[in-house]
């Protein structure tokens, strides 16, 4: 298993070194002076002469890569303009609130689309089936900010069943301790039901608004794997051994059918990190996408790029993650590894 | 497979080839009244694109405080916003920019993405691993936020959101050139042209680009959907596009602060114009796959 992990750690290496040179690229390609950019708009020249300076941007370029590789390392990614805060201290402090939200968003939409793709697979040209098949194209073609507006006016302005959409918890409510930053799941350490609640009123919509974006593409993949997997002579011989319909579909073809959904989660990751950002925007979440939005329109440009990059590593870690998932679902891809 | 499965491109009988298609076509159309549909949606779109400022109502720009927030009536069906301005006319006016940065990213993204990949699959060697390596490095973001990064970086133009958009594009693009060129590359008819003597750059031109055109159009049509959420995703956010200009994701931000004060058609409406649009690329894309590979279809 140690062997595996680090062979997969060994082949995100260049796509982790493609990830540091774009973004190197991205914070030297500023139009006009990046130094003027930094030092915001009311500088005086020589507070830019220092920033400059303290940039290394009089530097070559090569020695300038070094010097941001070095930062990295050791996690600092610049200071924000706007928060007065290093970067790296304000994505850690807004971590958990957008990892909340992507991760109810993405369960939730996994609760839903796999039972829908596999009773759509089971049951060809019926009524669930056509409703996967809506699910799919409608889902592909709804802007998620549109989404979370839809559900906003519909189950805050009209049915009031949903909280304001301002943020994880309303102003009056005070979080739970932190334990895992996770509010859900901090409310419930602390058996605190009362915060749970209200923690999981502020979550419904943008996860729900999340959910729906993640069905399509999870849907669609789970009805072609287990329809693929359901042809599979395996499977005929299961059925033809006399098991039961439960066990073929559950025990032979669903674990089968997970290989191609497990990849698909990678390219669902991918979009759901873009579209973390919108949600965050039309609910006020106090995530990470909230923060670079925020920082964008001030012009502040390190928490813009901190969070490209920082979106970028995560991205890497997932799919990494995915990886040895695959070899855990599928024991072959362990045996060849 | 897929390139006699293409008879349009044929090139020995190019006239009753390009019939064949076209009879083949109206055959689909007719038998999937969907893809019909979705091409009636698509002129309404281009109609608007093109001769949308003449044919609203009202100045798009033209406010009028005494009707701002006014609901949808007779004189003003979609409603007015916050400055009076009629909501119809301006998405309907929204059309030609929405349209216009779709259009120019897939174009950009289909000739660059598209020429990067055939010559990846065609010559192998250097130019596949450094186009392999290039598409590898953007597909390691999540896409939409490197459209975010590149926006920021250049500048907030509604230019750099067409080049940002064709960028995150590119890898599909030119994995999709890649591999067919790549299958095409020992095939009986680019054998034969490089033994009459034709130098590669005509035989990429001549014999592949023309056999791998139909399932780019296919890639086109279905990105174009992508490319007009990614645009206007992006402008939502408050890059590119800058009020006042009409242009559906901005109008669907101005309208986001009404919402929860019960004024639900300033955002409505230009967000179901972006939906009918990504929708109809969609349906279209799907309709324009069954015809260039009827094998793929599902």
């Amino acid at each position: 298993m140690l062997r595996t992990l680090l062979d997969r750690l060994a082949t995100t290496l260049p796509a982790l070194a493609g990830v540091v040179v774009v973004s190197f690229l991205l914070t030297r390609v500023l139009p006009g002076d990046t130094a003027a950019y930094f030092a915001g708009p009311a500088a005086t020249p020589q507070a830019i002469a220092q920033i400059r300076t303290e940039l290394g941007l009089d530097r070559p370029l090569p020695e300038q890569f070094a010097r941001y590789v070095a930062d990295l390392a050791r996690g600092d990614l610049g200071r924000s303009l706007t928060t007065g805060q290093p970067v790296t201290a304000d994505l850690g402090a807004r971590l958990p609130a957008s990892a909340e939200l992507t991760l109810f968003g993405l369960v939730l939409s996994l609760l839903v689309a796999i039972p829908l793709g596999v009773a759509a697979a089971l049951r060809q040209g019926s009524l669930v089936d056509h409703a996967c098949r809506i699910v799919a194209t409608a889902g592909v073609s709804l802007p998620v900010f549109f989404t979370g507006l839809l559900l906003v006016y519909a189950f805050y302005f009209v049915l009031g069943w949903a909280p304001a959409p301002l943020g994880r918890l309303d102003a009056f409510a005070s979080p739970p301790p932190t334990r895992t930053g996770f509010f859900l799941l901090d409310s419930l350490i602390a058996g605190d039901l009362e915060t749970f609640r209200a923690a999981l009123g502020q979550i419904a919509l943008p996860g729900l608004t999340l959910a729906i974006f993640a069905l399509a593409p999870i849907a669609r993949i789970t009805r072609a794997a287990m329809l693929a997997v359901l042809a599979a002579d395996f499977v005929r011989t299961a059925r033809a051994a006399g098991l039961s319909s439960r066990r073929v579909v559950v025990t032979y073809a669903l674990r089968n059918a997970m290989l191609p959904v497990v990849t698909t989660l990678g390219m669902v990751f991918s979009f759901l990190l873009g579209a973390n950002v919108l949600v965050e925007k039309v609910f006020a979440w106090p995530g990470v996408g909230s923060y670079a939005v925020e920082a964008l329109i001030a012009s502040d440009f390190a928490p813009v790029q901190g969070f490209v990059l920082a979106m970028a590593l995560l991205y890497t870690v997932l799919n990494l993650a995915i990886d040895l998932a695959y070899g855990l679902i599928d024991p072959r891809v362990r045996a060849t590894a | 497979m897929s390139a006699t499965g293409s008879p349009a491109l044929a090139t020995d009988r190019p006239r009753s080839g390009i019939s064949a298609t076209l009879s083949h076509a109206a055959s689909v159309v007719a038998g999937n009244p969907v893809t019909g549909f979705a091409f009636a949606l698509l002129l309404g779109l281009v109609a608007c694109a093109a001769f949308g400022p003449s044919l609203v109502p009202y100045d798009p720009l033209a406010s009028d405080t005494s009707a701002a927030l006014q609901a949808p009536s007779l004189a003003h069906p979609f409603g007015t916003d916050q400055l009076g301005r009629d909501i119809l006319s301006r998405v309907v006016v929204a059309a030609r920019l929405d349209l216009a940065i779709a259009v120019f990213s897939v174009a950009l993204v289909f000739v660059a993405g598209g020429l990067a990949g055939i010559m990846a699959g065609f010559f192998g060697g250097w130019t596949d691993r450094i186009v392999g390596r290039l598409a590898d490095t953007i597909m390691a973001f999540p896409l939409f936020v490197l459209a975010m990064g590149i926006v920021a970086a250049l500048g907030n133009t509604v230019g750099n959101i067409v080049l940002a958009t064709a960028i995150i594009n590119f890898p599909l693009y030119a994995r999709l050139a890649r591999a067919e060129a790549a299958q095409r590359r020992n095939a009986g008819f680019v054998l034969a042209a490089r033994l009459t003597g034709n130098t590669d750059l005509r035989i990429v031109l001549t014999s592949i680009l023309p056999n791998i055109l139909p399932i780019m159009m296919v890639q086109m049509s279905l990105t174009m959907g992508y490319a007009i959420l990614n645009a206007a995703g992006l402008s939502f956010i408050g890059l590119g596009v800058r009020p006042p200009t009409p242009e559906w994701g901005i109008m669907v931000a101005e309208g986001a602060s009404f919402i929860v004060s019960g004024e639900w058609w300033i955002a409505l409406f230009p967000g179901l114009a972006l939906m009918l649009a990504v929708f109809c690329f969609n349906l279209i894309g799907d309709g324009l796959r069954d015809i260039v590979d009827p094998q793929r279809r599902t």
